[in-house]
């Protein structure tokens, strides 16, 4: 650990600290970002070159900046490019509509509670992910009990309507992907959420009270606007990753459901074909920066990086 | 159901957690049953052979081993190097500062993909094997930012009229920051440590590509079960791990507790 001898300048006012400059704060992020410059700058330049170049894993590969590649896997991959982004995007949505009230009564209403059911959010990322998603084919299983009260209120035949399934059970579908998708990334919502929300004012929506707002009123006029920083970290750690994942749809979903995750892992391990999965990485980058650049500039929070 | 309009948010909210909460249930029932082919999915009979022996499924053990080590090691690393950025921005100005800032976000904003993909490269570009080696580095890599951010939170929420009231006291610079600045920051840095942990153990997908068949962690094992079948082992140490959790972060809560009493 470096001394923090900066610090000392508050002792000595009369000296100005801009006369000697300090080294001390390029001494602390020296090690820190020589490592993020090595491991993930160098690494992504890398992948940009990949990308552009042609051969194979036994000849080797050189550069000749063949975007053809690029051309190639966006007409080979739309689809799974499409349905990532829409499935990203539908479980983002519910992870909001859920996390919302949960936050909400965590922030403002369990009182000396807070910290208990804080911890309940946190402690399920300790079990592994793999093995809660795991989980979830047990529970949506054909035999369960949940496939049978979806059955008996019909919820099936909906689920089928809208073709978010493909018949009467619910593991193995665009419903299971999704829902597998919206429970993983949940506490990424919530967590940004509760630490907006703990800081709303409640006279704030006392005050809206006795100006005759309604309840619904209340909320859209006040609590909404105000969380809204929250609401776009939460969205953000929510779809970026969701997006690139491919644990849900090759553990609850089927052929139909493969994303572009999935196409990346078997482009780079099974096929190997190391050019059109780096290009592919690339494009999923791309889309991810334009579509949060857009929503940030839209939502106004610029402030937020 | 006026009694339902006036308490609709904790209903919903309750719910929700229930939602949150319903696979680490199944996780916990499912590690006392005793299937009988070699998927853990279905209901058969009470038992405790996975809970006596849960070592017993071949490599479980050394899995979780190598997991544990790299969780700790990427932990330790990944918390020193963070902290030393998180007070560079928290308590400097400096040229420079709001690109470190990006090329600190630009992890976190990378799909976990992209990054293991591009470090694979870089590491066939280099002629580097993957193993453990290539592993943490990737595990201190995305864990960093992570800390940076949480450490750099609590940094901006302290008041920096206690160092300079230490510093009133004769306190050296080393003296303040050791006894006034670091205790003050330490809740920041154990959140950003186990955040780093509980990030590190549990990464698949970025893992998955820097490491090699002689180099398996826990995750990397419980996904090459799930194509041969479940061993119950696997539901003992996930219900091991969220009971340690639990206790680990109480402990950490009364501590706190007490000393916001001692100080009061």
């Amino acid at each position: 650990m470096s001394e923090p001898g900066g610090d000392a300048a508050v002792t000595e006012v009369q000296r100005p600290r801009r006369v000697r400059p300090s080294y001390t704060p390029y001494l602390l992020l020296l090690p820190g970002l020589a490592w993020l410059v090595v491991f993930f700058v160098v690494p992504t330049l890398s992948l940009a070159s990949q990308s552009l170049q042609t051969g194979n894993v036994e000849t080797g590969y050189t550069l000749t900046w063949h975007f053809q590649t690029y051309v190639d896997a966006l007409s080979h991959f739309w689809p799974h490019f499409a349905r990532s982004i829409i499935f990203a995007g539908i479980a983002t949505l519910l992870t909001l509509l859920l996390a919302y009230p949960l936050s909400y009564f965590i922030a403002q209403k369990v009182g000396r509670w807070k910290n208990f059911l804080l911890v309940l959010v946190i402690a399920p990322f300790f079990t592994s992910f793999l093995i809660r998603t795991l989980a979830w084919q047990t529970i949506l299983t054909d035999n369960g009990p949940v496939v049978a009260l979806a059955r008996s209120t019909h919820l099936t035949d909906l689920l089928q309507w809208v073709q978010l399934t493909n018949n009467d059970s619910l593991m193995n579908s665009r419903f299971a992907v999704i829902c597998g998708l919206t429970y993983n990334f949940l506490p990424f919502m919530i967590l940004p959420l509760y630490a907006n929300l703990e800081r709303l004012d409640h006279s704030l929506i006392e005050a809206a009270g006795d100006l005759y707002a309604t309840p619904i009123k209340t909320f859209w006029k006040v609590t909404w606007p105000l969380s809204l920083p929250g609401v776009v970290g939460g969205t953000l750690l929510t779809f970026i990753p969701a997006a690139g994942d491919f644990i849900n749809s090759r553990l609850l979903g089927n052929t139909q459901t493969v994303m572009i995750g999935q196409v990346i892992d078997s482009e780079f391990l099974r096929v190997q074909d190391y050019s059109t999965a780096a290009a592919v990485s690339f494009v999923l980058m791309a889309i991810i920066v334009v579509i949060v650049a857009f929503y940030v500039r839209r939502a106004g929070t610029e402030e937020l990086v | 159901m006026r009694w339902i309009r006036a308490h609709l948010v904790a209903i919903a909210g309750l719910l929700v957690l229930s939602y949150m909460l319903l696979p680490n249930i199944v996780v916990i029932v499912f590690s006392f049953n005793k299937p009988k082919g070699n998927y853990n999915y279905e209901w058969q009979r009470f038992s405790l052979d996975a809970w006596t022996n849960p070592c017993g499924t071949p490599g479980i053990c050394d899995a979780l081993g190598l997991s544990l080590r790299v969780g700790f090691i990427a932990t330790l690393v990944s918390t020193i190097l963070g902290t030393m950025v998180a007070f560079a921005i928290g308590r400097y100005r400096f040229r420079g500062r709001s690109s470190t800032n990006l090329l600190i976000f630009l992890p976190m904003a990378t799909p976990e993909v992209v990054m293991g993909s591009s470090l694979l490269t870089l590491f066939i570009a280099m002629g580097i094997a993957p193993g453990t080696v290539t592993i943490l580095i990737a595990h201190i890599l995305f864990c960093l930012s992570f800390v940076v951010v949480t450490v750099k939170a609590r940094i901006a929420s302290l008041d920096p009229r206690l160092e300079q009231a230490a510093a009133d006291l004769f306190a050296n610079p080393f003296q303040a920051f050791i006894r006034v600045t670091l205790p003050l920051v330490a809740p920041g840095i154990a959140a950003g440590a186990l955040l780093a942990f509980s990030l590190s153990f549990d990464d698949y997908i970025i893992t998955n590509f820097n490491a090699s068949p002689s180099s398996v962690t826990f995750p990397m094992f419980v996904w090459g079960a799930s194509q041969r079948g479940t061993p119950v082992q696997i539901n003992v140490i996930g219900t091991v791990m969220f009971l340690a959790a639990l206790l680990l972060v109480a402990t950490g809560q009364l501590i706190s507790n007490r000393r916001a009493k001692t100080a009061a």
